[in-house]
């Protein structure tokens, strides 16, 4: 009982940071795709000034799904990381560099520094929601069972490359769809048509990959291939590509005001789908929720953790996304700090 | 010796990349901690100090501050972020047995770090379009959730020491846990305590030490008077009441952890009557070569009078204690702390009698050199105090319950050395490129400063309103600086 409602927790979590931490990612995605120094020097611009608020708070949903598997669900904890060795050291080394590398850039004023923290930035923006996928397909394919070793195995099949660039697909629509929210936001009406254009690009990226993982995934993944297209989970599909949908609409044309919440509703209601979809398993088809639950006393307290989480820092994010939304939230210039030029800035 | 070849023999070979690469990413995030926990408090401290008196070089520190904090806080958030993932990556066998008993502490700490990422975005982002009291007021909590998120993690380190709170059935797995013994474990008050002032000490030694380098080249405007005195007297009010939490602390260890206890003073045999070592190094006989030996301290620190009986490494099993090498580390951790811990104390005495006869800093150059290194030596002292703690709980993970060796994971030993070095040299670069980045504000806010136009600047009509106006539309200019910023007339340092 309380096990399944900790799964559900956790499913939330991952959720949350999908849509966070993702849109984080895609803003990444398109500073990579955002060419030279000059062309892109725009889009740059409004990727550096509607992330840099924002991604250290939304970082911190991964620590939180860290932290509900290692402590509500250990086994499950050490399998996945047994099996999946590979993946997630590389995801690791990416979250570094990707976090090092932005936040370098911004007091950087020689153009061959930003370019190179730009660079890394970009490319590990890329490679980490690539390898976070992997570790999913991996999963769902039941790949990762208790005692697993890590082998290439795990991770380098049909359902996992599938997942890992599903994600990475979705990463770069809902950073596209922020991005053009946040173009208007900030009156550049250039950004607004530059980003829209790439929303709905990435969203035809989601329904190709989509279209060709269904029937690659089928006797891949089948236990979460038959519980997506049957019952709950089939009704949550569906719900998601109407969100998906409905953005496309708004989108086109051009209400931007709910475009945001529709798209973070698809991101959500998939992983949902997801999470459905594997009941009563964990780690399909070895190790289920029941199994896999800590002791009781324990899960007790991660509940409570949990509500004091939600009700704690549930008024302080709302405030940050308030905050940042009404565009209160800028970061010190060099005018503020009182710094001169040094030789060898570019201005 | 045989049961060094025994113990090897049992040990996985992964034993080994997984320590060390444990013990590089923990010693280099642990750098940035002090920094993550206090800086914002000294920050605060100063902006309070200027919107109170109208103070314009005060806030004109804050501001620089935070800009420091906006990047230290980002390289902070990464290297800890890569810390979560090696719970997994390296010792999963002791997530898997052990994680619902200590797990938990983590779970504080995520709102503790939810917070912090919260209101330091607010904090650092607010300060051109925020009310100043309100920007002011946001910022407070700052040092709380900083030390809530210390309590998480200190929780968790304090239970792998001290580890209590279930039972063990049949199969010697953890049964009956209850929470609250879990995270109050015994060492836990004493360890918490000790690394919170540590942290605060440490923020605010580095932090003056940088305008005591200034001082010392001859830059003895109230700007480097009000950056070094602000820092450094929070950090020399707290070097005492850290001497006394460490001795507590250390007494705390005799009766919790003898056996590390007996690592950090080299004790061999149980006995009473304990002289004390000032380094040495222990052989594998028993026997400790160098050092200084003053008799019947140990004991008398211990438990207040020579005859205390203190615990000595054979009173276990050799291969349920640290080696012989391993307690030579943890000696020589000790005692440098210990002695650094003193060495401040009279400094900080030094500061207090020159403010308490004259009011004002001492005149002496000789302070400020002490002053500068202070820092430096702080942060060694951070280091000498977790090899204490973590090198002498060798060789359990989990003290007394859980071996490294059974905690490691499985994955091939190439991978592991291959990460290292991967990691290695990641952090290299990313703390290079940190500093780097570091030494190039100061070399701009030098050169703005130093510039007629930039002390101008300082007095012009901006200075009225140290919130300063907006400058440019957002959408129009890039991350362009301001076009009127003066260009230096000599070389940048
Ligand atoms: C600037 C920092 C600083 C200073 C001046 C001192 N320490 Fe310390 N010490 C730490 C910073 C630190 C630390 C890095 O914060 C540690 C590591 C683990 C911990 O919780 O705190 C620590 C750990 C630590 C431990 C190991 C605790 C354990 O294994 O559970 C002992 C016994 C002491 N200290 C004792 C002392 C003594 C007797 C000092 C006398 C002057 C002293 N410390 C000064
Ligand atoms: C941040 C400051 C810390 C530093 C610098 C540090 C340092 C070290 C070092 C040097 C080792 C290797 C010991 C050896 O192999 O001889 C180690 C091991 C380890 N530390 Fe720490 N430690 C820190 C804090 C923590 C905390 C807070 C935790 C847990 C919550 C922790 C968990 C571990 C684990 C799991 C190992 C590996 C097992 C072992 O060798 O005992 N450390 N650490
Ligand atoms: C020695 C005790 C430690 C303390 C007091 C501490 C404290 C902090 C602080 C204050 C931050 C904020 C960033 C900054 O540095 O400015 C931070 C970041 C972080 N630390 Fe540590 N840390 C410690 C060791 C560890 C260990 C052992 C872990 C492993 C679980 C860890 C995991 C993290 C994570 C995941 C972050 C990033 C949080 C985020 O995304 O906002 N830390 N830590």
């Amino acid at each position: 009982m309380m096990a399944d409602a900790i799964s559900w927790v956790l499913v939330l979590a991952v959720a949350a940071y999908a849509c966070a931490g993702g849109t984080d990612y895609g803003a990444g995605f398109w500073d990579l795709l955002a060419g030279g120094a000059e062309r892109g020097e725009r889009p740059r611009w409004l990727i550096d000034h509607a992330m840099a608020p924002v991604w250290e708070a939304n970082n911190v949903w991964l620590i939180f799904v860290f932290i509900i598997m290692w402590t509500g669900f250990p086994t499950m904890f050490q399998a996945v990381f047994g099996a999946m060795w590979l993946p997630l050291a590389l995801a690791a080394i990416g979250l570094v560099l990707r976090g090092a590398g932005f936040a370098l850039r911004k007091p950087t004023r020689s153009l061959a520094g930003r370019r190179i923290y730009g660079a890394v930035f970009a490319v590990s923006s890329l490679l980490t929601p690539f390898f976070f996928g992997v570790v999913i397909g991996g999963i769902a394919s039941g790949r990762v069972a208790p005692g697993t070793t890590a082998s290439s195995d795990a991770w380098a099949n049909p359902t996992s490359i599938v997942a890992g660039l599903l994600t990475v697909a979705a990463t770069a629509y809902l950073g596209a769809v922020f991005l053009t929210a946040d173009a208007r936001r900030f009156g550049a009406d250039d950004l607004v048509r530059y980003f829209r254009f790439r929303a709905l690009c990435s969203l035809a990226a989601i329904v190709v990959l989509a279209v060709i993982g269904i029937p690659v995934t089928h006797h891949d993944a089948e236990y979460v291939w038959h519980g997506l297209t049957h019952g709950a989970g089939l009704a949550l599909v569906i719900l998601a590509a109407l969100a998906a949908a409905l953005t496309a609409l708004l989108l086109a044309r051009r209400e931007y005001r709910w475009c945001r919440y529709t798209s973070v509703a698809g991101v959500a209601l998939t992983v949902a789908a997801w999470g459905l979809a594997q009941r009563p398993y964990l780690l399909p088809t070895s190790l289920t929720v029941a199994q896999a639950a800590g002791a009781a006393h324990t899960l007790r307290w991660l509940a409570i953790v949990t509500v004091i989480a939600v009700v704690l820092v549930g008024p302080a994010l709302v405030l940050l996304y308030r905050l940042d939304t009404l565009g209160d939230l800028e970061p010190l210039t060099d005018s503020d700090t009182r710094g001169a030029q040094a030789p060898g800035d570019n201005p | 010796m045989h049961s060094t070849t025994l113990l090897l023999a049992n040990t996985p070979p992964q034993t080994l990349p997984a320590r060390e690469l444990m013990a590089f990413t923990l010693g280099s995030h642990i750098l940035l901690v002090p920094f993550g926990v206090a800086l914002p408090f000294i920050t605060l401290l100063m902006h309070y100090r200027g919107l109170r008196k109208g103070d314009v070089v005060a806030l004109k520190l804050a501001r620089r501050w935070s800009a420091v904090m906006a990047v230290q806080f980002a390289i902070g958030i990464v290297t800890g972020t890569i810390l979560s993932f090696e719970f997994g990556l390296l010792w999963p066998r002791m997530m898997g047995r052990w994680g619902d008993v200590f797990g938990l502490g983590f779970g504080v700490e995520a709102w503790a770090f939810f917070l912090e990422a919260v209101l330091i975005a607010i904090y650092l982002y607010g300060w051109r379009r925020l009310r100043p009291w309100t920007h002011f007021w946001l910022g407070t909590p700052l040092p709380l959730a900083a030390l809530l998120g210390a309590f998480g993690i200190i929780a968790a380190n304090s239970w792998m020491n001290t580890p209590q709170g279930f039972t063990l059935d049949a199969q010697g797995n953890p049964v009956d846990v209850t929470v609250r013994q879990a995270i109050f474990t015994p060492i836990f008050g004493p360890q918490y305590w000790h690394f919170a002032v540590a942290m605060f000490l440490t923020a605010g030694y580095v932090v003056a030490g940088v305008y005591a380098v200034g001082w010392l080249r001859g830059r003895r405007d109230r700007y480097h008077r009000l950056g070094f005195t602000v820092p450094f007297t929070v950090a020399a009010i707290l070097t005492p009441v850290q001497f006394f939490l460490g001795d507590n602390l250390a007494r705390q260890v005799f009766h919790k952890q003898p056996v590390k206890f007996a690592a950090a003073e080299i004790v061999w045999n149980t006995d009473t009557h304990v002289p004390e070592y000032l380094f040495g190094r222990l052989n594998e006989d028993g026997t400790i070569s160098g050092g200084i030996k003053i008799p019947q301290l140990d004991s008398i620190l211990a438990g207040f009078k020579p005859s205390t009986q203190v615990t000595g490494l054979t009173s276990v099993a050799a291969d349920d204690r640290p080696t012989a090498t391993q307690a030579t580390i943890v000696h020589w951790a000790f005692d440098i702390m210990a002695t650094i811990g003193s060495l401040l104390i009279l400094l900080a005495l030094w500061y207090a009698w020159c403010w308490w006869r004259r009011r004002d800093l001492p005149r002496s150059r000789w302070f400020f050199r002490c002053a500068a290194v202070a820092g430096a030596a702080s942060l060694l002292t951070v280091e000498c105090g977790w090899i204490t703690t973590e090198v002498g709980r060798q060789p359990w993970i989990v003290y007394f319950n859980m071996r490294v060796s059974d905690a490691v994971t499985a994955t091939r030993v190439s991978s592991l050395w291959t990460m290292f070095g991967i990691v290695v040299a990641v952090y290299v670069l990313i703390f290079g490129a940190f500093l780097a980045v570091l030494l190039k504000m100061r070399t701009r806010w030098r050169i703005a400063d130093e510039s007629p136009a930039g002390q101008a600047g300082a007095l012009g009509p901006e200075a009225g309103t140290p919130y300063g106006p907006r400058e440019g539309t957002m959408a129009t200019t890039g991350a362009a600086p301001d076009p009127g910023t003066p260009q230096s007339p000599g070389g940048a340092s």
